[in-house]
């Protein structure tokens, strides 16, 4: 059984930490998405300078049977360039937006990632021998002179130091005039979709040179312009079905065997806005910046500024679960316009599928009961929906002891601050954790902080 | 009392207000605040031209808040000219929106003067008989206000109002892509963070503090007499500069 004794309760322990250590952060080191691939043995990270770094996890160590795998760099590479676009006379930044792994079909893997513009599908593979032997190539690969060839062999392949190759093998361009925000594979394998803030387009991963326009909100004056895309998604079963979110905290399902643009949504998701709670800033902290399925595909996750909510795709008209993960910023809303921090875009994610079957689980048979999302001063935040209850931890290189469990943070809203809480005030708020993830299947979580990255586990016994 | 959104309580003063300072500092603040955040938003949008990329979700966002902004104005009937002459307030020092933002065709017509706190140029009045220009005023540490052209706030009718509102608006997504090459991140940076220090004035205000609210945002607005404003004061001229550069390129 995974976890301490006590149910669902899961024990954090520090694992490793990626990154430079100094407090000087170069603007391209800082981590722009996470993921893991889906047997959980890859993990992807991609950054502001285009860069992708995969780690693998070691296969486990029998004789260290109370913790897991570390990973190691196993390969990097550049992705995306910075590019110029002539016509706007604009830079196209080469930040990684997105990175999402394709399930594996043989042995090397693929996963596609994308900045604002471009889309492109990588393949990474191994490389561990090579042929040897040849007749008319010296070792070095200088030509022999044929007249000097008096025998000739078969050449055969040795061993050689692993290699691990990343190869671009497609590449999706010039099909959004906007920022791309989301790609989202579809569970066909052959299709997905890209989105950017008015347009999603439905890619085939083996065509490159065009793409169908699922879903339009451009308005014909732009000066109607109110609202943008901010994530899509496609259903984890149905390969027709995705969901796209918007700036003013609506989630529309579409259907696309409905029609062919898909400017009609099946379900509108909105939640009645609470009057009490009303102000100049409630459409911006409404704005969701993700959204999730769960792994059975019947609830969706969005996260919000100040909250996750969790859907059932039967009910549109207001969320079956909300939980708050920051709720002590609602009063400082506007110093947080102000430095722009109300526009950070936190990313959620569900805790990984498997290891569900072994326990008990009130909420529903769908697996998925735990959600993870970031917040500031490096904090993160963990809601379990079966015990209904939260931790926040902390991703610091001051719990640096593998195996020492995590202390939960708590943040001291007002009135006296107890020891070893943190008053809002004292909050960094340059240290935003945007991006987690966990494993698929384990108890193993990944969490960029600006530009290290953490990977923490449960505590194995 | 800002964020809560609570009923507006300037109306109450609406009719006796004549312009005199007595009067002025009779308004509530909720009036006050919401034209700091109405100005802060102005400048995060035209801020957005100079980035090289701007976020169009956050451009949006923001104008979508000026929109909601200007739409209680408009009921409250605080969308208007006011004469700051009266108030011997010869030089602004803060920022403010443009001539069409800040009048509604009905009031103009009406011809009423609502003062409102600080927030006008004298010079609108004479920009008004220009057609074809529109101007932006900064706040500046110098004494004689400012007042600069910005061709993407380019007016063209001057009665209508809304319709260029929203028009401007529009050119700010639709002129995204005709920014200049002038890379002012720097200097956007720098501003930002400056911002982040003024943090402490309106959360000071959020949170009720013994500061009082309308002294507050005196304090804010009047960065040359106060001392403990320098931070202020060194924003204001980066906006200077800023809109310098705008008016340059």
């Amino acid at each position: 059984f995974l976890g301490a004794g006590g149910g669902n309760d899961i024990q954090w322990c520090f694992s490793q930490v990626k990154g430079a250590v100094d407090d000087d952060v170069a603007e391209a080191d800082i981590i722009s998405t996470v993921e893991f691939n889906h047997s959980g043995e890859l993990l992807a990270t991609g950054d502001k300078g285009g860069r992708v770094v995969i780690f693998q996890q070691e296969q486990e160590n029998k004789t260290q049977s109370h913790s897991r795998g570390e990973y190691n760099v196993y390969s990097t590479f550049q992705s995306h360039e910075p590019e110029f676009d002539y016509l706007k006379s604009l830079e196209i930044e080469e930040k990684i937006n997105k990175i999402r792994w394709l399930p594996q079909k043989n042995a090397a893997q693929f996963l596609l990632s994308t900045n604002d513009k471009t889309i492109k599908l990588w393949k990474i593979s191994e490389r561990d021998k090579r042929p040897e032997g040849y007749n008319l190539k010296e070792e070095d690969g200088r030509y022999r002179d044929p007249t000097t060839v008096t025998t000739l062999r078969v050449p055969v392949f040795r061993p050689m130091d692993l290699m691990v190759e990343a190869s671009p093998r497609r590449i999706f361009a010039n099909a959004h005039t906007y920022h791309i925000n989301s790609i989202s594979i579809n569970s066909d394998y052959e299709t997905y979709l890209s989105a950017d803030d008015l347009r999603i387009n439905l890619w085939h991963l083996e065509i490159t040179d065009r793409s169908f326009n699922i879903v339009d909100i451009k308005p014909a004056n732009m000066e109607e312009l109110t609202e943008v895309i901010t994530a899509a998604e496609f259903h984890p079963n149905s390969c027709s079905t995705f969901v796209y979110s918007s700036s003013k905290g609506t989630i529309r399902l579409c259907d696309m065997r409905a029609s062919a643009l898909c400017d009609r949504h099946s379900k509108l998701f909105e939640e009645p806005e609470d009057p009490s709670n009303r102000s100049f800033f409630s459409e911006i902290i409404s704005s969701i910046s993700d959204v999730k399925f769960s792994h059975s595909g019947r609830y969706m996750m969005t996260r919000d500024y100040l909250s996750v909510k969790i859907w059932d795709l039967n009910m549109e008209n207001r969320p079956v679960e909300t939980y708050q993960v920051h709720e002590y910023l609602r009063s400082k809303l506007c110093s947080l316009y102000e430095n722009d921090c109300i526009f950070d875009k936190f990313e959620c994610c569900w805790n990984g599928s498997d290891r569900q079957v072994e326990s008990l689980s009130l909420c529903t048979s769908d697996l998925s009961n735990i959600v993870m999302t970031g917040s500031y001063n490096n904090f993160f935040r963990m809601f379990d929906r079966n015990t209904k209850r939260d931790i926040t931890l902390e991703a610091s290189r001051e719990n640096n002891k593998p195996r020492t469990v995590l202390k939960p943070r708590k943040v001291c809203a007002s009135g006296k601050r107890k020891k070893d809480e943190i008053s809002v005030d004292s909050l960094d708020f340059n240290k935003k954790i945007l991006h987690t993830a966990w494993h698929p299947k384990e108890n193993i979580i990944a969490v960029a902080t600006t530009n290290n990255l953490y990977i923490f586990q449960d505590k194995m016994n | 009392m800002f964020v809560r959104g609570l009923k507006r309580k300037c109306f109450d003063g609406e009719e006796d207000i004549e312009g005199t300072l007595a009067g002025i500092k009779a308004i509530p603040s909720y009036n006050l605040q919401r034209q700091s955040l109405l100005d802060m938003s102005l400048v995060k949008l035209q801020l957005c031209h100079m980035l090289v990329e701007p976020n169009l979700c956050r451009s949006v966002l923001i104008a979508n808040t000026v929109r909601q902004i200007q739409e209680e104005m408009t009921q409250d009937g605080t969308w208007q000219m006011i004469n700051t002459q009266s108030t011997g307030q010869a030089s602004l020092d803060r920022l403010v929106s443009t001539d069409i933002l800040c009048r509604s065709s009905r009031d103009q017509t009406e011809g009423k003067h609502v003062p409102a706190y600080g927030t006008f140029n004298k010079d609108f009045e004479s920009d008004q008989a220009q057609d074809s220009s529109e101007t932006m005023s900064t706040a500046s540490s110098v004494q004689a206000p400012r007042n600069l052209q910005n061709n993407v706030w380019e007016m063209e009718n001057p009665q209508e109002n809304k319709g260029n509102f929203q028009k401007s608006l529009d050119q700010i997504f639709e002129t995204l892509e005709n920014k200049s090459s002038n890379s002012v991140e720097d200097l956007f940076s720098e501003v930002d963070s400056s911002y982040y220090d003024l943090d402490t004035m309106l959360t000071g205000m959020m949170s009720n503090t013994k500061m009082g609210h309308c002294d507050s945002l005196e304090t804010f607005s009047s960065p040359t007499n106060t001392a403990s404003n320098s931070n202020c004061k060194s924003d204001l001229n980066d906006l200077d500069h800023i809109v310098e550069i705008l008016v340059e390129s």
